[in-house]
């Protein structure tokens, strides 16, 4: 009886332990940044002292979601993005009382565009890729109607494009790559047509929805928080193109090729120098109010801003993340350092 | 009369066809089955039982003192901080006569894991002696080495599409010609947990996490789940409420788990406020989702026991909670324990309910207590699955194989308890 006395006051005591401060980061975020900030928070368990933070891939979306949840030690610290915060984000974190936030860039990745080594080659453009992907694409050449989007076959786009039905695999809403995409391809695509552009100073809200929006159709195929998955996708089907980051190609070489977009191959200084049409940066999120409170905070970040991480010479480069200019990590690295608050203005361009 | 007898005899080639035909089917059903077990068992072992050995190369350290501690003053904590990754490369270096220019020197330093320049400063700090001597030791290898020593056909592959360059290749045959290779049992795999590094990434951490979220079920789930089979079964009134938990309760058994992940979202961490990963809440969580199972073992066990035994207690004048603590409970714990058992294999097996509670992330820690951040055997298998490095497949089948002989170890403990104490009746 003793015995199940001293075990029960035990476990009452553990379970009470919740109440004081956690000595652990958490992180939460982007599955593209994901393989990055893994490699940061290892080498730092390793060499701070401080433990190891604990990382969960969730997505861009999903991750600031948790991370705009609030103030206190359930919540994350950090959260990573493969896209910058939304003002509706922002807005959403400062109802829950997180108001002093630090937004620090890694680095950059492009997005790649990739078939099964076995497959066809494709030799994309933006325009070739947003009138494969719209939900809805323009009438006729000018753009000022739109109507759904027929085409099944690459060639009936281009007919310098394979004979081959249109399937391609990518990420779901709730992924930053996604966003980026819908971005950075699809919309610029359908800003190739003049009567689109001009319907952005009419109306951009419409101009929005109907430039960004994906086929639903099937064609399109969501393959979750999982890039691997896409990989393996692409190598039972050598038809289908896979849209992934450029460190997962790095890392695939041996499974799939890269498309050339508009004429370029999607190659480390091709991102680096922009030349490359569908690169976007990569972010995290430090939560300032915690920085103080858990232990470790400012040293992670310092670690994940410093020239021996994601310096031209980085660890993380040869894990295939595309280094910032100089000028631009040194003031990212200082942010760092003071955590510098957000200034939600740079959204409002 | 005959004509019966007629008709019977000629339908029978008909019917003894059937039963041929119906066994046959059968018959090829369970081949069908048993050729795929075949083809998972062989491809996961077959890719598997290459993680539990990890490959080691022979490497003759020079521990200059220069590097290590120039001031010749042997301070701990000067030594901690020395660079034992260049001691690596120019100790690596001596192998290989020919002059190697920058880029050629980092790629034979990628031969070498990068946790061996920490395990050098160590054994340094420990023996001070060694310091500007020689000493051959067996240095663990990165996994692109490893994975190329254990998958000899990847030494065909162009070298674009192979883990490591023509250059590397070549260093590797040599190392191996002069037998300074040799291939060890992954200790790593067994005794650490997560890592972004293949041949350090281990096993462990998430063992311990599904050891401390079951512990966490059974204490929850186990004694409410006898407490109310019992009381259904032997001493709630039959009326139209307990038929009403009935039918929930078998419900229940049958919702997808990820509902539990969900409820345990918003009830034990958004209102109560538990830590997220932790295997207590890992446990509460599939504690719920175990209840329902026991519950119906219970119950169907306690159905079994024949009620000449209640009859007769209750004859000699025990009370029902005495003939059923007494005389009934006894009887009907073999197959409660069996029940028990196979609801705790399955919560070994889950990994969508503990997504929604966060304990599917990286952790480099072991985990110690119920509160700290851990992930479960599947959840580790699934992290391997996604991550990039060619290193982690083989990682992914021996994480499988780990998980398969832990279920097979408690389904056959259910077995056995089966057999040794059920009293047949």
């Amino acid at each position: 009886m003793k015995k199940k006395i001293i075990t029960f006051t035990a476990l009452t005591l553990m379970l009470s332990n919740q109440s004081e401060a956690r000595d652990q980061i958490k992180i939460v975020g982007s599955s593209t940044v994901y393989p990055f900030a893994t490699v940061v928070a290892e080498r730092f368990g390793k060499t701070s002292g401080f433990k190891t933070p604990v990382i969960e891939s969730t997505g861009s979306g999903g991750g600031l979601k948790l991370f705009c949840n609030g103030l206190g030690t359930q919540h994350p610290d950090i959260t990573n993005a493969s896209r910058r915060i939304k003002m509706k984000e922002v807005k959403n974190c400062e109802k829950n009382g997180v108001k002093d936030i630090t937004e620090i860039k890694i680095g950059y990745d492009g997005i790649a565009f990739a078939n099964a080594k076995s497959g066809p080659t494709f030799d994309l453009t933006l325009r070739d890729l947003y009138l494969a992907l719209a939900k809805e694409i323009p009438a006729d050449t000018e753009g000022d109607e739109v109507k759904a989007n027929p085409f099944k076959m690459w060639n009936e786009i281009n007919p310098k494009l394979p004979a081959k039905p249109i399937v391609v695999i990518g990420p779901p809403p709730t992924s930053g790559t996604r966003d980026a995409f819908n971005e950075l391809a699809i919309e610029k695509g359908c800003k190739t047509f003049p009567g689109r552009n001009a319907l952005k100073k009419k109306d951009k809200q419409l101009y929005k929805s109907q430039c960004r929006a994906i086929r639903e159709d099937g064609l399109y195929v969501e393959a979750g928080e999982n890039d691997n998955l896409i990989i393996e996708k692409l190598v039972a089907n050598p038809d289908a193109l896979g849209v992934f980051g450029y460190s997962f190609l790095d890392q695939n070489k041996d499974k799939v090729k890269a498309s050339k977009v508009d004429n370029v191959f999607p190659e480390f200084e091709a991102i680096s120098s922009g030349e490359y049409p569908v690169s976007r940066s990569l972010f995290f999120y430090v939560k300032n109010a915690h920085a103080s409170v858990i232990p470790g905070v400012k040293q992670y970040v310092r670690e994940f801003t410093s020239s021996k991480s994601i310096g031209n010479e980085g660890y993380l480069i040869s894990k295939g993340l595309i280094p910032l200019p100089k000028s631009e990590r040194a003031k990212f690295e200082k942010d760092g350092k003071t955590l510098a608050k957000f200034d939600e203005n740079l959204l409002k361009k | 009369m005959t004509n019966n007898l007629d008709r019977v005899e000629l339908s029978l080639v008909g019917r003894k066809r059937s039963e041929r035909l119906f066994k046959f089917y059968g018959f090829l059903g369970i081949l069908i089955a048993f050729l795929f077990l075949i083809t998972i068992l062989y491809s996961v072992i077959s890719q598997g039982q290459k993680a539990f050995f990890t490959t080691f190369i022979k490497v003759n350290i020079f521990f200059d003192s220069e590097i290590i501690d120039p001031q010749n003053q042997r301070n701990d904590e000067d030594i901690r901080y020395a660079n034992f990754n260049k001691i690596i490369t120019e100790s690596l270096k001596k192998k290989f006569p020919e002059n190697l220019n920058k880029n050629d020197s980092k790629e034979l330093s990628s031969f070498i894991s990068n946790s061996e320049a920490d395990y050098l400063s160590e054994f340094v700090v420990k023996n001070k002696d060694y310091i500007g001597k020689y000493k051959n030791m067996w240095l663990l290898a990165s996994s692109n080495i490893d994975v190329i020593v254990k998958n000899p056909e990847m030494e065909d592959l162009d070298e674009e599409d192979r883990l490591i360059s023509d250059k590397q290749l070549g260093w590797l045959n040599q190392i191996r010609l002069n037998k300074e290779l040799k291939k060890e049992l992954n200790k790593n795999f067994f005794t650490k947990a997560d890592s972004t590094e293949p041949e350090q990434a281990g096993i462990w951490g998430s063992l311990v996490g599904s050891f401390l979220t079951l512990l966490i079920t059974l204490i929850l789930s186990f004694p409410v789940a006898v407490a109310a089979g019992v009381f259904l079964e032997e001493l709630a009134p039959k009326n139209k409420f307990t038929e009403f938990l009935e039918v929930n309760i078998n419900n229940l058994a049958a919702v997808p788990s990820i509902i539990f992940g969900l409820l345990g979202l918003a009830i034990f961490l958004n209102i109560m406020h538990l830590p997220r990963s932790a295997p207590i809440v890992g446990g509460m969580v599939l504690a719920l989702m175990t209840l329902p199972t026991i519950i119906i073992a219970t119950r169907s066990s306690l159905k079994s026991v024949p009620p000449s035994i209640r009859e007769a207690a209750i004859g000699l004048g025990a009370t029902r909670f005495q003939s059923v603590v007494d005389h009934v409970l006894p009887l009907a714990i073999p197959g409660i324990m069996t029940g028990t058992i196979i609801g705790m294999s399955r919560a070994l097996g889950e990994s969508a309910p503990l997504l929604m509670i966060g304990m599917v992330a990286f952790i480099v820690d072991v985990p110690t207590t119920f509160l700290d951040s851990s992930t479960a055997l599947p959840v580790q298998i699934y992290l391997w699955k996604s991550t990039a490095a060619r290193g982690f497949v083989e990682l992914t089948a021996a994480g499988v194989i780990v998980l398969l002989v832990f279920l097979i170890l408690m389904n056959g403990l259910a077995v056995f308890i089966r057999q040794k104490f059920e009293k047949k009746w």
